[in-house]
């Protein structure tokens, strides 16, 4: 096991699968000659040329269409689209193109492409550049979502996304980039559904996922020291399908549960996951599920704003307390 | 082209006249929902193209005026015709419906519904085919009104940025729905408004499929020996409503009899006859015999087929 960054780990998936298949290819604004915004396809364009790692111009609609009617006769192309909030102009092509030509085909027809973004708050980025989406995509019927929490999730989810048959789309994080962590040296595959218990515990569940797994964890180790609560850490990096199975299990355990997330809680992983525990294990329940998330306004770009719209693990650490009556 | 191709040529154009003509009345009989968009007044466009390209071998996408390209493609008309129906017997077994005929097989990519929404999946599919390094070339129908979508100027833009081996058809009705085409539209020749992206470009008759052909072989040539993308416009007429929820009253009954005097079928058919591999009474019974043959085997098969069953809802939602 190394140690590496998340964009390493991204730039690794690249790499490995590239080198199996010729018809794998990459393809997005900068990832070539400028390396990526992200260093995530660094490298790439000198090891496999321009034909398949595509500098491709600013027209996202346009050019995710482009590798998804590539997918339909055997490409498997990774668009990169440097922020989720340009994903917006090419919601047309993915929902209306990648998500749905396989159903209204009868089955003819699938588009084996991967769309890989970072959205959330990084650095006082202001309304147009903090947005998170993965609210929107999860919805969509025909489209996996995953997003991963660490580098070895970064790099194995990529490569089980590629290999996949469905469209699939992962939600990076702009701040998670330079972060460190162990990746099997060995050739690893993570599964693209399912969701991961990150700490064991038994008073209640903190779910997250992406950064939001990271609050939890560190408000796990709060409470377990300052208020002798063991809380269960969750970590759902499919977010479509979201894991019933797993969701119901822990609650079943701990029969309490915490949602973070960095979105706006109307409509998001927060409502999803209590819908879930109402109708799987609503009588597990010992308090009603409570979800931490962002406050509803645009991302505000002065520091002090931006900070107080965004939750973080003290937030979370706050909602156990109330869960457990001592806040 | 040849007098015994142009003579299969007719059939064939009969053949999709007459199926959509069928189409219309099930659709009032409530035998096909949704929206439903007929081709007759364009025929020459499909098949002029097609004729020069190869069927089956190139791909071809489109919108949602969609049947009459699958069937040229290769498919089964009864498995079009079911499809209009809902049937689990039909191109996309019942899930797509008119706007979404697929045939992949005979590489009929699809019918899709949002208007340029094909453009850059017909870029991907070249894209494909370079990677791949196939002799096939990636077609694309469309309308006149799709031109004014982002996905055309983005598309354009990357299909020559990249050499793609595209042929964008651009099917020039007149109108998008209800609104003609110097209302809607800026420059009104088409193939004028691709020459900022250097693409090759050509306009002609749309109506006359001589014209259309020698055109297309051209454009195809083009295309196939791998210089790049080329659109050619089809300056065309659309005899019904654009759907079937129109009442035409945004264009005059003038305008129609005089496109009528120009249709496609009837050019053909009389040049037939001129060249005398044709009589007008041969010509009549050839119709007779294509309508029993909807009659008799695509509308029966469409009727008699069964519809999906309720518990596979969830069926090809994923791989
Ligand atoms: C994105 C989108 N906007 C609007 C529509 C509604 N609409 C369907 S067809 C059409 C007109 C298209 O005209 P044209 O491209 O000329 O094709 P034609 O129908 O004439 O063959 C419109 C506006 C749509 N289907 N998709
Ligand atoms: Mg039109």
């Amino acid at each position: 096991m190394a140690e590496i960054m998340y964009w390493e780990g991204i730039q690794r998936a690249h790499d490995e699968e590239m080198a199996r298949d010729p018809l794998v290819i990459c393809m997005g604004e900068d990832i070539g000659v400028a390396g990526g915004t992200y260093k995530a396809t660094k490298g790439l364009y000198e090891k496999y040329g321009p034909l398949r790692v595509i500098d491709t111009p600013i027209s996202e609609n346009g050019f995710s269409g482009l590798a998804i009617g590539a997918s339909f006769i055997g490409v498997r192309p990774i668009v990169e689209i440097m922020s989720v909030n340009f994903a917006w102009l090419a919601m047309d092509q993915m929902f209306n193109s990648a998500a749905k030509v396989r159903y209204m085909s009868g089955g003819q027809l699938t588009a084996p492409v991967v769309f890989r973004s970072p959205g959330g708050t990084a650095h006082q980025l202001g309304a147009q550049h903090s947005a998170r989406m993965e609210k929107v995509f999860m919805g969509i019927a025909g489209l996996r979502v995953v997003t991963p929490s660490n580098p070895k999730q970064a790099y194995g989810l990529l490569k089980s996304a590629i290999r996949s048959d469905d469209p699939v789309f992962i939600n990076e994080h702009e701040l998670m980039y330079n972060m460190k962590g162990e990746v099997p040296d060995e050739e690893y595959f993570h599964p693209l559904e399912g969701s991961e218990i990150t700490r064991s515990g038994t008073d209640v569940t903190l779910f997250g996922y992406n950064i939001t797994v990271h609050w939890c964890l560190k408000a796990a180790e709060i409470l377990a020291k300052q208020y002798d609560i063991s809380a269960e850490v969750v970590d759902l990096y499919s977010l479509a399908p979201l894991d019933r199975a797993g969701i119901k299990k822990s609650v079943s355990k701990t029969h309490r549960a915490v949602i973070a997330e960095e979105d706006e809680a109307p409509v998001g992983v927060g409502s999803e996951v209590i819908a879930i525990i109402n109708e799987e294990c609503f009588f597990e329940l010992d308090a009603a599920p409570v979800r931490v998330h962002s406050a509803l306004v645009p991302q505000p770009y002065n520091h002090k704003l931006e900070m107080a719209a965004i939750p973080d693990h003290e937030d979370v650490v706050n909602a156990v307390l109330k869960l457990f009556g001592k806040a | 082209m040849k007098l015994e191709d142009k003579k299969r040529v007719l059939r064939e154009m009969v053949l999709a006249r007459r199926f959509e003509e069928r189409c219309y009345q099930a659709y009032i009989e409530r035998k096909i929902g949704g929206f439903l968009h007929l081709y007759p007044g364009q025929e020459a466009c499909c098949f002029g193209v097609m004729e020069a390209a190869r069927p089956g071998h190139d791909y071809v996408i489109t919108g949602y005026r969609d049947h009459v390209h699958a069937i040229k493609c290769g498919s089964d008309p009864k498995e079009v015709m079911a499809e209009l129906y809902g049937k689990e017997t039909g191109s996309s077994k019942g899930r797509g419906g008119s706007m979404h005929i697929f045939d992949v097989k005979h590489r009929f990519m699809g019918g899709y519904a949002l208007v340029g929404g094909p453009f850059p999946l017909a870029a991907g599919i070249g894209k494909g085919i370079q990677l791949k390094g196939g002799d096939e070339i990636s077609i694309c129908f469309l309308g006149d009104a799709a031109n004014n979508q982002g996905t055309f100027h983005e598309t354009l833009n990357m299909a020559a940025l990249y050499k793609l081996p595209c042929l964008f058809i651009c099917e020039n009705n007149q109108y998008g729905i209800g609104t003609a085409i110097d209302r809607s539209t800026a420059v009104v020749d088409q193939f004028k408004r691709v020459s900022s992206y250097g693409i090759e470009s050509a306009q002609c008759d749309g109506q006359d499929i001589d014209v259309v052909y020698e055109h297309a072989r051209k454009a195809v040539d083009y295309v196939r020996s791998g210089k790049g993308p080329f659109f050619l416009e089809l300056m065309t007429y659309r005899y019904r409503g654009h759907s079937m929820s129109d009442s035409r009253a945004y264009r005059s009954r003038e305008e129609e009899e005089l496109w009528k005097q120009r249709d496609p079928i009837f050019i053909v058919r009389d040049r037939l006859i001129d060249a005398k591999v044709l009589t007008m009474d041969e010509y009549h019974a050839m119709e007779k015999e294509i309508d029993a043959y909807i009659e008799n085997e695509v509308i029966k098969f469409a009727e008699e087929s069964p519809e999906p069953d309720v518990k596979d809802l969830e069926k090809y939602v994923f791989a």
